[in-house]
């Protein structure tokens, strides 16, 4: 790193947001332009995050950078901190980000207006979200990701969009509120809204400030579940999820996201004990989650829906483990984080190319028709006998067989290595011995086997549909743009197996920084500002 | 006056609730708004209640904290109305397409069977 890398941390706020501000200049006509900015933003930001992953990861006497906004001292000054499960989710939205423009060039952007302006809004959000250290500028962030996200998900107009929308702003909206009493009553207990500063004075509160510091976290809990989709709170996810456009909803599936990212963030950081904040909770939430989206999924009758399902489930999955909350599982949780993340997302996109020459009748028709014992439309295939099989079709199929691999959890592919990661931190040799919650660990492990079973069914269900006994012969007309994207995240996903090695480094540390809340205490509070001038050499 | 704060935002908590749960999309922006006042309130009196107190110091004099009351809150209330102002807005569309589409105000885009 020949270069001052401090300004590179509140790159990934800035780049997105002057790409998307000046795309509003220019006329939706001018797509060429407005397709090569956007690409140059998600470009840029994706060598941004790979950067910062590097400097934070490879240079071990830093743990974290801290950017001070304005240069104010430590504590007072509104902060941006890249640590390691910072850049790990920088890095991964920015590959979200890429294959999900590539798609939507071809169809999705001439939907309607603005998709450029507002997708690049929605990364400003998400990217924000992940490096601040400041609880205030986190609602902040969330409101710029969620109101992106109520133009994305009305995107392409129809009215199942708008009916699904409207709850979705609505369920959201109530969300930003809970979010909002739950800043001001940890302010009221602590008397900061910085993340770290509110963690070291947690510690020494008395009288009634201590439990409206935790009713606070509570409140602040409920509106990150909310936006990760919890059981009780997440009816509103999968009719949003399933009538968004699908690149749209490929970038949703890092939106939930977001939410775990921050309640990860929070819940190990403020009590500063090692044992994450409502663990019981949250676990119990998480499992229950599990079980909602493994029957949705087998109950599911269009594959949109089973995809939405898969971003429940992915999210119950990360919920339970974390609420064991051990630096092990927590790894495992986050190798589980990125592999189901980009497979759901891939899932979106390959079920659109598929859905797209299928009507949703004919679904539920199959469906029903299987649970009758019937086995209609065999004969009409005669005439196609000794016919090629179409490219495209050969591709869709070999990209749902790999992605269906990954969702169930089988080997060779990542899947199959987060969830044995998991299980190896839960109920492997290493942990036997430790005592207490023995009936938690054999819960998640039971779950995430039965889950891995149901999706299995749910996805071998739809294969068999889709690609050998279709209701109606069917070739997907898709163009190389629309395949490219789909090609390059399962690309991404057997480099992850391929690469599982490095990448279980790098969560392997982020969890020991997770759980070890005084590194990031340190390097954020000790940060040191900028000496005066020192930026000019850039 | 801590009675009067507790009981506006409670009255204010109260009247959107139920106004949220009502199926009109109208009554829900309605609710949606009463609530976001309730809550910046509450981030207001986060501040703790003080009378007769500016926030903004005085740079002419020797500053003495105590005289002051906490501007914090205050600015954060302010970006909570801004941002709740926009948010609102962007739901009022969303409704009026909701209608346009649907020809009805329910919140589920057909009305009930009862």
């Amino acid at each position: 790193m020949n270069f001052d890398p401090h300004h590179l941390v509140i790159a990934p706020v800035l780049i997105p947001l002057i790409a998307g501000a000046l795309m509003l200049f220019f006329d939706d006509r001018e797509r060429r332009l407005k397709t090569t900015i956007a690409l140059l933003s998600s470009l840029s930001l994706f060598a941004v995050a790979i950067l910062l992953l590097r400097r934070v990861h490879i240079g071990n006497d830093a743990v974290a950078l801290v950017y001070l906004l304005g240069n104010w001292p430590a504590p007072i000054s509104i902060n941006l901190v890249a640590d390691r499960l910072s850049a790990l989710m920088l890095v991964l939205t920015a590959i979200l980000a890429i294959p999900a423009l590539v798609f939507a060039v071809e169809r999705w952007a001439k939907a309607g207006p603005h998709f450029h302006s507002l997708f690049q809004f929605l990364l400003v959000g998400l990217n924000g979200a992940f490096l601040t250290g400041d609880l205030f500028n986190l609602f902040v962030f969330f409101e710029v990701m969620l109101a992106a996200s109520y133009g994305l998900v009305l995107h392409g107009s129809g009215s199942a969009r708008v009916k699904s929308g409207l709850h979705y702003i609505a369920v959201n909206l109530v969300a930003s509120l809970i979010f909002l009493i739950g800043i001001a009553l940890v302010f009221g207990a602590t008397g900061s809204l910085n993340m770290a500063e509110i963690a070291l004075r947690a510690a020494t509160l008395e009288g009634f400030a201590e439990p409206a510091l935790h009713v606070g976290l509570a409140m602040l809990s409920l509106a990150f579940l909310v936006k990760a989709g919890m059981w009780p709170l997440g009816f509103w996810l999968v009719p949003a999820y399933s009538a968004a456009a699908a690149p749209v909803a490929a970038t949703f599936a890092m939106l939930s996201k977001v939410g775990i990212y921050a309640l990860l963030r929070l819940a190990l950081l403020v009590p500063a004990s090692g044992e994450a904040f409502g663990a019981m909770l949250i676990f119990i939430g998480g499992s229950v989650t599990l079980v909602f989206a493994s029957i949705g999924v087998l109950a599911s009758q269009s594959m949109q829906r089973a995809s939405a399902y898969f971003v429940l489930m992915s999210s119950g999955t990360l919920l339970a483990t974390f609420g064991i909350s051990e630096p092990g599982s927590t790894a495992g949780a986050l190798f589980y984080l990125i592999s189901s993340t980009l497979a759901v997302s891939a899932l979106f996109m390959v079920v659109e190319l598929i859905e797209r020459e299928q009507d949703a009748a004919a679904d539920v028709l199959a469906v029903t028709m299987e649970a009758y014992g019937e086995t209609g439309a065999e004969d009409e295939d005669d005439d196609e006998i000794g016919e090629m099989m179409p490219g495209a079709l050969a591709i869709l199929g070999i990209g749902f067989v790999l992605l269906a691999l990954v969702l169930i959890g089988l080997p060779p592919l990542s899947g199959f290595l987060a969830k044995f990661a998991i299980l190896n931190a839960v109920i492997g040799p290493p942990s036997v011995d430790i005592s207490g919650g023995g009936t938690m660990r054999v819960i998640l492990a039971t779950l995430l086997i039965v889950s891995g079973l149901t999706a299995l069914i749910a996805l071998a269900r739809m294969g068999i549909r889709t690609f050998w006994a279709p209701v109606e012969a069917f070739a997907p007309r898709v163009t190389i743009v629309e395949t490219a994207p789909i090609l390059f995240l399962l690309a991404v996903l057997v480099a992850l197996a391929l690469q599982a090695g490095l990448v279980m480094d790098v969560v392997t540390a982020t969890a020991g920084d997770l759980h070890d809340a005084e590194r990031y205490l340190d390097a954020v509070l000790g940060a040191e500002r900028v000496p005066p001038f020192a930026e000019e050499s850039q | 006056m801590e009675l009067l704060i507790a009981l506006a935002i409670g009255t204010l908590t109260g009247s959107g609730v139920w106004l949220l749960l009502r199926p009109r999309t109208y009554q829900v922006v309605i609710g949606l708004a009463l609530l976001s006042y309730a809550v910046n309130l509450f981030i207001f009196s986060m501040g703790r209640l003080r009378v007769n107190a500016p926030p903004v110091l005085d740079g002419s004099m020797p500053v003495d904290p105590a005289a002051y009351t906490d501007p914090l809150p205050q600015a954060l209330v302010l970006t909570a109305i801004v941002i709740g102002f926009a948010t609102t807005a962007l739901f009022l569309v969303v409704l009026i397409v909701s209608r346009g589409l649907t020809g009805t105000d329910h919140v589920d885009g057909r009305e009930s069977d009862r």
